[in-house]
């Protein structure tokens, strides 16, 4: 018996050619035939339970079919439009509504509704209903998320959602019947780092965002394609914003990158754009700030840039291509000086060859990768949506999962290898018996942890790596399988543009050095950053701090300036693969401050050496001289040949450590946010909770 | 759980506050030896990596071994015994109505007012519960702790409608008098033969 590939069948009178197995549903779009449906959803295991997606198979049963569910086979002739699908439809709609409340005026989720949507299309204007409907009462699931279970039409993407891709099981359907109620049971509050995303899925207004609730509706909203800059992932975004202001943040979907999702430090943390902001210049007297103007604070600079000064750059982990490179120019050719450092996690590397800081095989490639090894990291923590591809491959294809590291929880399983750099020869050595089922893999994937790369051994680390994966075949001719996970949004983009000494100028820890000895004239640090602590950056002569939020950093400084996040400029950004992709601004900038790279082109022409630039346009054109791979806009440059880099470590004895301590408070933007803390508390509390329970 | 609704009352989904008995935190809760032989010997039945398939066994053990109903703590430990989320044992155990989800008195009433023990009067069996046992509504615990009443559909023993079961077993073809003796002398602590075995398996779960 020959198999069968492709199956051929006739929707509405249009033939079409699907790959076998595929359902009535995936056929009809394959035609752009709409099925309306309510918990279907391609991401998610099809569950067929709402029966909105009935259709019509001619010589089927003579009933409608789910076409979500069913396989469409060879011949068939399906009907989505005749008479019975239209009383179909009708039939279910009233159902569905029996017991919802119909409070769109009152409920967030109107205009973006597919319940509403789909009723108008499809329902009927009246229903046979007369008796009391039943109400569900509101469940308590954390910060992120407000119920109004009432509403909640029993589709389960919340509880599929939940299993199958964040791998929190938290949320269930409990009772049955009339009864029934979708939530947690005992309340709790979600501990997932994606747990908004059911925000998105839910199709009804049941689970809607908390921090949005009632602050506006969606139809008023300017919607503006931007990037996520709370870790180095990339994950494509919409800021929603309202006369000027940054309303909410949603996912935009890109397959290769965040699919549809987005962590909920991504989505939640726009709160903290507008609290702890520097709203102008900032002057200390008497240890005390006092607001200035833009021309009083670059007077009071500008004596300290003088060139005989020794003058040293710190820079934070939030900033844009653009920025940085402009910040980079501004300290070598106008103050110049070689001080400059942007590693603030120490990271051993530099920019000489690219491949050996980036997230090689791509996102989308851990789809295709038979074996991960991860090397002190948590991608949990440090990059929820890269965790959630490798989870997904776990529990679609049992992709093995390997770990030297702390032992954290990941949502899947794993075989843990040791906490110690020491062990990682023993992945390779070719005796013991993990090396030799490692060696057996033709697309292993290694994850290193960039904060684990910054360790003072982390050379030494990298070169382990570097040969475990040359011994395990991750180095072909067509599969680059040794990565770098990146934790921070402008690791990346300062590796490629040089923002590190060049010349013979300070590194971070000779930096840090100088300045306890007092021989630093003046610093500037250029944004904040949790891996240095704020104690240590006393002791320059003359601080300036360049940044948007007032904290750590801000205070340590004799004079601010107030420049912009994200959300206020138009800018590129580098995520840990290396895949630049641009961002809009969606809103101006925060009363008095500034563009980052204006400030920067502003100072150099005061001081007589201006920047070769005057616009953000010529900016980006010596940006893309310096970096010609930036010209792939979203998308990957093509691999390199592979080169091993000189030099090595001794390995340390110490243990890898959590690399991500407090998930919720990793930046600056995310540390002023007051939803950020709440989560920050509420999972604090469940751990606690936890450890007593035993 | 079965609560008969009058038409015009507003259902309310209520939780169970996990507040009723034992909490989360409540570590002393452990299974018996008798009861761990016996979920070793459910666990048999299945593949080791689908433990899951032995939830309502070792729920029906929970709960009679914690007084007859299922504590919000012992439907975590049973899910914690048999390596699952919590909310995949909390799902199983409020969709049956055999399990009870707040304490339960010692004989627990499970009066049949379905089709055929109603026709042959089970209006009645449940006024004569009520009347002994000055229970007011259904699934309510009398004052002593001793009888719980709960209304509940078929219990496939229409044969001999009406009837009730207390705890595990059958009383069937009930009819006033019946009943009072038979609580009369549940109270008394004296033993009634029922109507019908109870070990549907080897071990009874
Ligand atoms: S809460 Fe929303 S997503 Fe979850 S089952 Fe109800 S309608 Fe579906
Ligand atoms: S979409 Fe097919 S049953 Fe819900
Ligand atoms: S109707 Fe009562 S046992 Fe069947």
């Amino acid at each position: 018996m020959s198999e069968i590939k492709t199956i051929t069948l006739t929707i509405d009178g249009q033939q079409t050619t699907v790959p076998a197995g595929s359902s009535i549903m995936d056929a009809a779009k394959s035609l752009d035939i709409e099925i309306p449906h309510f918990c279907f959803h391609k991401r998610l295991s099809v569950a067929g339970n709402c029966r909105m997606c009935l259709v019509q198979v001619e010589g089927g049963p003579p009933k409608p079919t789910a076409s979500c569910c069913f396989p469409a086979g060879d011949g068939m002739v399906v009907h989505t439009q005749s008479d019975m699908v239209k009383d179909a439809r009708k039939g279910v709609m009233e159902f569905l509504l029996i017991n919802h409340p119909l409070d769109c005026p009152i409920c967030d989720q109107a205009g973006e509704c597919d319940l509403q949507d789909i009723s108008v299309s499809y329902g009927s204007d009246q229903s046979h209903f007369a008796e009391q409907k039943r109400a569900v009462e509101d469940k308590d699931i954390g910060p992120k998320i407000k119920t109004v279970m009432t509403r909640c039409i029993h589709c389960t993407r919340c509880i599929r959602f939940a299993t199958e891709v964040a791998g929190v099981e938290e949320m269930g359907a409990t009772f049955r019947g009339e009864n029934m109620s979708v939530g947690t049971y005992v309340e709790s509050a979600l501990q997932s780092e994606l747990a908004g995303n059911m925000i998105d899925l839910c199709p009804v207004g049941a689970l809607t965002s908390k921090p949005y609730a009632f602050t506006g509706r969606n139809w008023e909203l300017i919607k503006t394609p931007s990037v996520d800059i709370m870790d180095a992932v990339g994950s494509n975004i919409e800021v929603h914003s309202r006369a000027g202001k940054v309303m909410r943040i949603i996912p935009r979907e890109n397959d290769e990158v965040n699919e549809e999702w987005i962590s909920d430090t991504a989505r939640f943390s726009y709160d903290g754009l507008y609290e702890n902001r520097i709203t102008s210049p900032l002057l200390k007297n008497k240890g005390k700030f006092r607001a200035i103007g833009w021309k009083k604070a670059v007077e009071t600079l500008l004596p300290k840039l003088d060139n005989k000064k020794t003058i040293a750059g710190l820079v934070g982990d939030l900033h844009a291509v653009e920025d940085l490179f402009a910040f980079n120019a501004f300290m070598k050719t106008t103050l110049g000086s070689d001080h400059v450092d942007a590693r603030m996690n120490g990271f051993a590397l530099d920019g000489s060859y690219r491949p050996s800081y980036l997230f090689n095989t791509t996102i989308e490639g851990v789809d295709s990768a038979d074996a991960v090894v991860i090397i002190g990291s948590n991608p949990r923590l440090e990059a929820p949506i890269i965790n959630a591809r490798i989870r997904k491959n776990v529990v679609n294809r049992q992709m093995p999962v390997y770990m030297v590291g702390a032992e954290v929880d990941l949502t899947y399983k794993y075989k843990h290898l040791g906490d110690k750099p020491e062990n990682i020869a023993e992945l390779y050595d070719g005796k013991s018996a993990i090396s030799k089922e490692l060696a057996k893999f033709e697309k292993p994937l290694i994850i290193l942890g960039a904060d684990t790369l910054g360790r003072s051994d982390g050379l030494g680390i990298y070169k382990e790596a570097e040969k475990l994966a040359d011994k395990i075949g991750a180095l072909s001719s067509n599969w680059t399988g040794l990565n770098v996970l990146h934790n921070k949004a402008s690791a990346v983009a300062a590796l490629d543009l040089g923002v590190y000494p060049e010349d013979k100028g300070m590194d971070l820890g000779k930096t840090l050095k100088a300045l306890e000895k007092g021989t630093v004239d003046t610093l500037i640090l250029y944004g904040d950053s949790t891996h240095v602590d704020a104690e240590k950056l006393k002791g320059a002569k003359f601080t300036v701090y360049i940044g948007s939020h007032r904290d750590a950093y801000a205070e340590v400084a004799d004079l601010v300036l107030p420049v912009t996040p994200y959300t206020e400029k138009d800018a590129w950004w580098v995520n840990t693969e290396g895949r630049l992709q641009e961002a809009k601004a969606s809103v101006a900038p925060l009363m008095n401050a500034k563009e980052d790279w204006k400030v920067f082109r502003h100072l150099s022409g005061e001081l007589g050496k201006p920047l070769p630039f005057n616009s953000l346009e010529e900016l980006r054109a010596h940006v893309l001289k310096k970096c010609p791979n930036y010209k792939y806009n979203n998308c990957i440059a093509p691999a390199e040949k592979w080169v091993s880099i000189a030099g090595a470590d001794k390995l340390l004895k110490k243990s890898f450590v959590e690399t991500v301590t407090n998930f919720y408070k990793s930046n600056e933007i995310l540390k002023a946010s007051k939803v950020m803390t709440e989560c920050a508390e509420s999972s604090l509390n469940k751990n606690k909770a936890m450890r007593k329970a035993g | 759980m079965t609560t008969a609704k009058s038409k015009a009352t507003k259902t309310k989904v209520k939780i169970v506050s996990p507040d009723l008995g034992h909490h989360a935190t409540d570590v002393g809760l452990e299974f018996s030896k008798e009861t761990e032989a016996k979920i070793k010997r459910i666990l048999k039945r299945y593949p080791e990596d689908k433990a899951q398939s032995a939830v309502i066994p070792v729920l029906r053990l929970a709960q009679d071994e914690f007084g007859g109903w299922l504590s919000t703590s012992a439907m975590q430990l049973t899910a914690e015994r048999l390596g699952l989320p919590y909310i995949r044992v909390y799902e199983v155990a409020t969709f049956y109505t055999m399990f009870n989800l707040k304490p339960v008195g010692k004989y627990h009433l499970q009066v049949c007012t379905n089709c055929s023990c109603m026709i042959r009067g089970s209006d009645k069996i449940v006024e004569a519960v009520k009347d002994f046992t000055g229970i007011s509504k259904n699934g309510e615990m009398s004052d002593d702790s001793l009888f719980t009443l709960t209304e509940v559909e078929c219990l496939g023993a229409c044969v001999e409608a009406p009837m009730m079961q207390v705890n595990n077993g059958y009383y069937t073809k009930l009819d006033k008098e019946k009943t009072l003796q038979i609580l009369d002398a549940l109270k008394k602590g004296e033993e009634v033969e029922t109507a019908t075995p109870t070990t549907p398996m080897k071990d009874g779960y």
